[in-house]
């Protein structure tokens, strides 16, 4: 986008006023600061702390923690679990922000396409979108992980692939709303292009509801993630994830494992409450009519 | 309202015909196609030609998608390539189970949450609301089958008072005969349910009390009490009706992980079990079920919203 170089002082403003009110926003700080801690523990963690995570070792397997140079033990196959949490966060992370971000794009797209264009396209556009959404996502992810045998990219794809429809009700909604209001048609009856519409007014109005939306889509992808790994349909090992490991550690609660079980269970918790506050406190941001409550 | 009864009508129809087109179309990303997944890596070029032959396999798609969609409206949905009944049979028996479940668990996060949002709602940004918001966003953070461990582990193995496994009976009588075994299950599908519901509730009533009509109750000297019950929370829960319509996938999904978590014989352990045998009839019939039952629910939800709130059916009528 090419803005005159003259309006761009009231936009730094808004970003500016919007970081202070993120800032009131304690929980959503706290967001940030966990979000920081975990992924620096997961991408950074195993500079400092390295083991193997590909060949097994069957003669150290269950070790409980704080032994044989193992914080937190080992699991099943020998595996430390300390560097195997790293491992699986990055798993996590990736894959819920990658597919976060896929299905905002589509979303945002279809859904501004629909709104626009309006009457029978909008119409076709929306009832594709109605007949996905009735397919209850696990269902639907199942069904497309027992055909393609999942790996990093497919889990991404499967998931952005079903995500979409939230960003792109949401966007249609908002397109159909800004089209129609005066600021806009005022702008319209003044000669202004289509696209002008578009780019002054439509999606930086838009564009916060998309970005809120797009914070609890990472949520629910990281959460999609463990489901289908829980369900047996999750990347096969040596690769890991917070919830494939959190489904194993299922099998061990009632032998005393509880390492195995306890530390990726409360990693996936905060990771979700982390992606939730933050969403909460850009909610704050960008929804001026909801701030004084 | 006949007008918007028949639109929506009309759309829920658009939506049925649109999932069968998409289960249709998954079933035909198949690698090598169904076949493989029957006869397995070692059939031959011709078992499997003789194969996609006699299914029909081998015609044009839109002569196969007519054939499904033919066979669909006589109610036949095909024959399970693992278990030996047709899937409506497969189906038919564990229904009952799923859906005692799902409303059992609807009703229980109802009569839960709608207290709870009112609560956040009077004494919102205060220490009840944080409480409870800090609550329901710790369960909904939570993925479900780690929170029905926690059930298991608390109810079953710290103080057994339940038994950790739903009840294995194949009728529905048969599991009603063992209630203890349903407390779990239903529990922790509940707990999922209250964490949305209570916010959908909660952020509904604060867009009410601050409502013209509100602040009319309060000056015309009524209780806080009637305020709140007699006036907001009537109109309060009328979104809730909604909710109901548009939780029913994540509903679904959710009694799918939970049946799997307690090995409860119901319509999400056969997808399960399908999902892992590549049972695709079993999968797509239940997929298709469900589907239907979820445009269904919402169809019902709407025309129900539409009776309780003139303005809904005003404003679709005129569009």
């Amino acid at each position: 986008m090419t803005a005159p170089h003259e309006e761009e002082a009231p936009v730094r403003g808004m970003w500016r006023q919007g970081f202070e009110v993120f800032c009131e926003n304690r929980l959503a700080l706290v967001g940030v600061a966990l979000f920081v801690l975990l992924a620096a523990f997961s991408f950074l963690g195993p500079l400092f702390y390295q083991t193997d995570q590909v060949h097994t070792d069957l003669t150290k397997v269950f070790l409980t923690p704080g032994t044989d140079g193992h914080p937190l033990g080992t699991d099943g196959v020998g595996y430390d679990q300390l560097g195997r949490l790293m491992l699986g966060g990055q798993t996590s992370i990736v894959v819920g922000l990658a597919a976060g971000l896929l299905a905002t794009v589509v979303g945002t797209i279809w859904g501004a396409i629909a709104g626009f264009a309006g009457s029978w396209v909008d119409a076709v556009m929306m009832r594709v979108v109605d007949a996905m959404m009735s397919i209850p996502a696990l269902f639907l992810f199942m069904l497309m992980a027992s055909i393609v045998t999942p790996t990093v990219p497919m889990l991404i794809v499967i998931i952005g692939a079903f995500a979409w429809l939230g960003p792109a009700r949401l966007v249609r909604g908002e397109a159909l709303t800004l089209r129609t209001r005066e600021y806009v048609m005022a702008m319209r009856g003044m000669g202004g292009t289509g696209g002008r519409a578009v780019r002054r007014h439509i999606i930086p109005n838009a564009i916060g509801t998309v970005i809120v939306n797009a914070t609890f889509q990472v949520a629910d992808a990281i959460l999609y993630v463990a489901y289908l790994s829980f369900l047996g349909l999750g990347v096969p090992p040596p690769a890991a994830n917070w919830g494939g490991m959190l489904s194993d550690g299922l099998s061990d609660t009632f032998s005393g494992h509880w390492w195995l079980l306890y530390p990726p269970g409360i990693a996936i918790i905060l990771i979700v409450l982390a992606f939730n506050f933050i969403g909460d406190g850009l909610r704050d941001v960008f929804e001026v009519r909801l701030r004084r409550r | 309202m006949t007008r918007y009864l028949l639109t929506r009508l009309g759309q829920a129809l658009v939506i049925v015909i649109l999932v069968t087109l998409i289960t249709f179309v998954i079933l035909h990303l198949l690698p090598g196609g169904a076949a493989r997944a029957i006869l397995g890596k070692e059939a031959t070029l011709e078992q499997i030609a003789a194969f996609n032959h006699e299914m029909g396999y081998d015609r044009p798609l839109w002569q196969q998608y007519a054939m499904y969609l033919q066979r669909l409206v006589q109610g036949d949905l095909g024959y399970s390539f693992q278990l030996n009944q047709s899937v409506a049979e497969a189906i038919w028996q564990r229904l009952p189970k799923t859906m005692l479940l799902s409303l059992a668990s609807t009703f229980l996060a109802v009569v839960v949450a709608v207290p709870l949002g009112v609560v956040q709602a009077v004494r919102r940004n205060r220490w009840p609301d944080y409480t409870i918001n800090g609550l329901s966003l710790l369960a909904y953070a939570t993925p479900i089958f780690f929170m029905g461990l926690m059930m298991i582990i608390l109810f079953s193995q710290v103080w057994p008072v339940l038994p950790p496994e739903a009840p294995q009976g194949f009728t529905l009588a048969e599991v009603l005969a063992d209630p203890a075994g349903l407390v779990l299950p239903t529990l922790t599908l509940t707990i999922l349910t209250v964490a949305v519901y209570s916010r959908y509730v909660r952020s509904s009533m604060v867009d009410n009390l601050n409502e013209n009509y509100v602040r009319t109750a309060r000056s015309k000297g009524l209780s806080e009490g009637r305020v709140i019950v007699g006036h907001t929370l009537r109109n309060g829960l009328f979104p809730v009706i909604t909710l109901l319509g548009m939780y029913l996938p994540a509903l679904f999904s959710g009694a799918l992980v939970v049946e799997r978590l307690f090995n409860y014989p119901g319509m999400g352990l056969l997808f399960w079990q399908a999902a892992l045998k590549r049972d695709y009839p079993i999968l797509l019939g239940v997929t298709l079920l469900i589907s239907v039952a979820t445009v269904l629910g919402a169809l019902v939800a709407d025309v129900l919203y539409a009776a309780v709130d003139p303005r809904v059916r005003l404003k679709a009528g005129r569009s």
